[in-house]
């Protein structure tokens, strides 16, 4: 096999592959106003087809990141609480083992990749997904997008087809972009250097996107608080998206 | 009771060749409407399927969380009517059972049939069924290999594994039948039992050869059956969703096939001894051996499944406490009754009385109540739990649409056709079976003695 995906060494050095990194992804819920605005930038960034109304309701939608909404409290003294739910990029995934053809896996760096091209839609892998984050294509993508929109699709990510699963990547392009510009500059990827599309856009700034083994970095720091949990902790999927809650107001 | 087991000084060779070598040779109007009838809905469901494969998978009801639905329940149900065929005759013969004879040909063809159904429904439900063959560990240039560690890919080799041996556990005793009918037949069907009968001639010792072959193969096959129905189960034990994940899935799946299958079993010998008058070959007697075996079958199914229902309800587990109640108190509540009543709370008192088990009515009608209860079975242990998982904003229903409920009627239609087109290649009585009984069962007067002619080894 080829050495960059069993030699880590050389990964490190030569390949763009990005090992010795763990990304995470923090997210404060105490900010979060459930605004939408991280879906509207997910949807931009990565090519996530439309649907209307009728197939929304149908839960057809594609969403890598949702905004779920939850109410607390009995009338009139209700609040309601904002969840961004994307893939928790599981370190022990589910999704993983049951995929008869290998159209997910993880990576070295701790993404939990999909592989359009090798999908052939069992759809086994969102049965075993506790978070619900895997998108099925029931439709054609390419004709959800009425002229002019497909001028504005996103270059650097694949419009996925008919019957296959796709899901939230942390954004890859832009992790292999930055990583690649790091390269050839000659210097070490710095944290926050980049983000997310859907941390790039949150107003409140309650998305931090980073490398949780470097010790340093935004996250690494936020993850040690007293706030932090984890989505259905008990399921033992190791998820790397943290969430915190529980501040003042 | 005056039932006759083995009658055959009543019958000789001929007549015996006569009513069961009929049907390959004589066919009726109604196989032609029965044939026109299943074709039709086979042909609709083909259509049904081409079109869901062109259009996408939309045209369905399925969406998320719930990914599989109608057509899981389907494969399950199918995989499980598969199993019977092959055990009880495996068992029948390992166990040197004499009364196997006239229904062994029956559930062996059963076997492959349904296998033949329920193996096209994880293709059915591919998203892209054209690249199936993803799934299977061919040698390719860019070193692609399928994933070892899924269950579905178990599956596709249980099945396999399966439909391999239960075809050649049909094929081998029906040999010396094809040799019948290569000497009765003239033309075109002569070359073809010419073909199939590999030559046969009867001489002693291709006679053992068969014997020990079949009789291993019976062995071999055991096993297979079981540890398919069983990765089965494992489809759903080993993944994390609420109800699925659950050790007694294996043997529950396979009491429940062996169940619904017996089931089955008992309904096509009753179709057949009605449309070809074999009253004589096939008596209240064997039904009531049948109803016995599916009895304990019914019995140990429900034995298990209130180990499941009890343990799911004192757990009590958050998420799996959701499940439960969808079952037991909520949307599936009236499903979870019917299927009791059909297969458990008035099945199995009545199979408990010999009046019952030896009645070819009343046994038709409860084999088919029992097949409906099965299907619900299999439905409920499919939906529910995809319905209500993980975080509840998720939460949805699931309403099949009709191109779901064509390809339920599809299977049903395709098992017609392919039974309805063996009758006409190969007799569905085993016949040198029921000789081999015959002979065995002869006697000859020595002197004084009235004696068995021929000992059993």
């Amino acid at each position: 096999m080829a050495d960059w995906i069993s030699d880590k060494g050389l990964q490190t050095t030569t390949g763009p592959r990005g090992a010795g990194r763990r990304w995470g992804l923090v997210v404060d819920l105490d900010k979060c106003t459930g605004c939408g605005g991280c879906v509207i930038a997910c949807h931009a960034e990565n090519n996530l087809a439309l649907a209307g109304p009728i197939d929304t309701d149908q839960g057809r939608s594609f969403d890598w990141i949702r905004i779920e909404r939850y109410w607390e409290g009995e009338y009139p003294d209700v609040k309601a609480q904002f969840i961004p739910v994307m893939c928790q990029q599981c370190e022990a995934a589910p999704c993983e083992p049951v995929c008869p053809v290998f159209a997910t896996y993880h990576t070295a760096e701790g993404l939990n990749a999909m592989v359009y091209n090798r999908c052939i839609g069992t759809r086994f892998c969102e049965n075993n997904d506790p978070y619900n984050v895997r998108y099925f294509n029931w439709f054609e993508p390419a004709l959800n997008w009425p002229d002019p929109l497909p001028n504005q699709l996103n270059p650097a990510v694949s419009v996925r087809s008919r019957g296959v699963m796709e899901k939230c990547t942390f954004c890859v392009q832009r992790i292999r972009d930055h990583e690649e510009q790091a390269r050839i500059e000659g210097r070490v990827l710095k944290d926050g250097e980049f983000t997310t599309a859907c941390a790039q856009s949150c107003p409140a700034k309650v998305l931090i996107f980073g490398d949780l083994d470097d010790p340093a970095s935004a996250v690494s720091q936020l993850v040690q608080s007293d706030r932090r949990f984890r989505l259905f902790e008990s399921l033992g999927t190791e998820p790397v998206v943290y969430y915190l809650k529980g501040g003042q107001g | 009771m005056g039932m006759i087991v083995h009658p055959p000084e009543l019958y000789p060779d001929e007549q015996i060749n006569q009513d069961v070598l009929r049907p390959v040779f004589v066919t009726t109007w109604r196989w032609w409407i029965l044939v026109a009838i299943s074709g039709g809905g086979f042909m609709a469901g083909l259509a049904t399927w081409f079109y869901m494969m062109a259009t996408g998978m939309w045209v369905t009801g399925l969406h998320r969380p719930v990914m599989w639905g109608l057509l899981i329940s389907n494969y399950v149900f199918w995989i499980g009517l598969s199993n019977s065929g092959t055990v009880i005759s495996a068992m029948l013969r390992l166990s040197k059972a004499d009364w196997r004879r006239p229904i062994t040909r029956a559930a062996e063809a059963m076997t492959v049939f349904a296998l033949l159904i329920a193996a096209q429904f994880p293709l059915i439900h591919l998203g892209r069924t054209w690249l199936f063959y993803y799934i299977l560990p061919y040698v390719n240039q860019r070193l692609l290999w399928n994933n070892f560690r899924s269950p579905l890919v178990w599956d596709m080799m249980a099945i396999m594994a399966y439909l391999g041996g239960s075809m050649l556990y049909l094929y081998l005793p029906t040999l010396p039948d094809f040799a019948i009918l290569r000497d009765h037949a003239d033309g075109i069907k002569k070359k073809m039992f010419t073909l199939f009968a590999l030559g046969w001639r009867g001489t002693r010792g291709e006679w053992t050869t068969l014997n020990a072959c079949i009789l291993s193969l019976a062995l071999l096959v055991l096993p297979v059956a079981v540890s398919m129905h069983t990765i089965v189960s494992w489809d759903f034990g080993m993944t994390l969703v609420p109800l699925w994940h659950t050790s007694i899935f294996g043997p529950y799946f396979v009491i429940g096939a062996l169940y619904s299958g017996m089931a089955l079993v008992i309904t096509i010998i009753l179709i057949l001894r009605w449309a070809f008058g074999w009253q004589r070959y096939i008596t209240p007697y064997h039904l009531d051996k049948l109803g016995k075996i599916m009895l304990v079958a019914g019995l140990v199914w429900f034995y298990l499944w209130f180990n499941d229902y009890v343990t799911s309800w004192y757990g009590k587990l958050p998420e799996e406490k959701i499940i439960f109640d969808l079952k037991n108190a909520g949307t599936y509540y009236w499903w979870q009754i019917t299927m009791m009543l059909a297969n458990t709370m008035v099945t199995l008192p009545l199979l408990a009385f010999k009046k019952f088990r030896t009645s070819p009515l009343a046994m038709f009608i409860l084999t088919i109540f029992i097949n409906i209860g099965m299907w619900i079975e299999r439905l409920l242990i499919v939906v529910p739990s995809l319905v209500e998982k993980g975080p509840s904003f998720t939460w949805t229903t699931y309403h099949p649409t009709w191109v779901e409920w064509m390809l339920t009627v599809y299977p049903l239609a395709g098992f017609m056709v392919l039974y309805l087109l063996f009758i006409k290649i190969a007799p569905l009585i085993s016949v040198w079976e029921i000789r081999e009984d015959k002979v065995a069962y002869a006697t000859k007067k020595m002197g004084q003695a009235e004696l068995r002619a021929v000992v059993a080894e």
